[in-house]
């Protein structure tokens, strides 16, 4: 394969076109047993509601992981990622029976070589869920 | 309340965690990552949280976990974690702060493979008033 250009061609305000991660309740104990992050606030509806959350909530940390592929998809992979840090702002509220959204999209804001780092925007339902999200990756 | 004296502490991890194959696949499917050569970037949380729980839950620290919710994370990855590697976590209360009730606690651990440092991680957790 050739690369023409790589990285080279990627200049500050190029925007990383979004995409939608869709979630539900089984990813939810996907992410439980693999992570073995086993809060109930992320499984158990009636728990949730106790302890005065709208409903189940996905992990921060899925939310986390989710950015992550897709900012390592676009810098070749997840090996490519040197910093990644990110606020939780808001939960991202998973009902029963229903997939919901995670829209991801990114920013280049600075190039230095091969790299780059990266301002990105996770959405849920409209609302910013993650704040503050920065990485830096070195493109392939 | 924390016992602000915990604050600067580094707490050695006792235990050791080897990363196999098979618990990189099961992190990495989750988020649909095809490549499980290396784990995600965000795979060393499975261990830094605990262990972060353990320590902040310790009567000497005495912080309220079951009233933590997770304000900020951050990774700086040296070399991605890879299968055979046996980490060890070391813990230190960075900061603390109490702000109109909530406690703010910054905890950084450092993930180790074979005296390499591999994963700094930082993760600000909230406790509710």
């Amino acid at each position: 394969m050739v690369h023409i250009g790589g990285a080279r061609m990627i200049k500050v305000g190029d925007v990383i076109a979004e995409r939608i991660f869709w979630i539900d309740r089984e990813l939810l104990k996907k992410y439980a047993d693999a992570s073995g992050d086993q809060n109930p606030i992320h499984q158990d509806e009636a728990f949730a509601k106790s302890v005065g959350l709208p409903n189940v909530i996905a992990h921060g940390m899925l939310t986390m992981a989710l950015a992550g592929k897709f900012i390592s998809d676009w810098a070749g992979g997840p090996a490519a990622v040197k910093e990644f840090s990110a606020r939780f702002t808001k939960p991202v509220i998973v009902p029963a029976g229903k997939e919901v959204d995670l829209t991801v999209s990114a920013t280049v804001a600075e190039v230095d070589g091969a790299y780059i780092r990266l301002t990105i925007s996770a959405t849920s339902d409209g609302v910013k869920v993650l704040g503050m999200t920065k990485a830096l990756v070195e493109k392939s | 309340m924390l016992n602000p004296d915990s604050v600067g502490r580094t707490f050695p991890g006792a235990k050791s965690f080897p990363v196999t194959a098979s618990e990189i696949a099961a992190f990495a499917t989750v988020i649909g990552e095809e490549d499980l050569t290396v784990a995600p970037p965000t795979f060393s949380i499975r261990i830094s949280l605990e262990q972060s729980q353990e320590l902040l839950s310790d009567p000497s620290v005495g912080l309220d976990w079951s009233r933590v919710v997770h304000g900020d994370q951050k990774f700086e990855v040296f070399r991605p974690i890879i299968a055979g590697d046996v980490l060890t976590c070391s813990s230190t209360i960075e900061n603390y702060k109490a702000v109109a009730g909530n406690e703010i606690v910054t905890v950084r651990s450092d993930l180790h493979s074979a005296g390499e440092l591999v994963v700094s991680t930082w993760s600000t957790l909230v406790v509710r008033a």
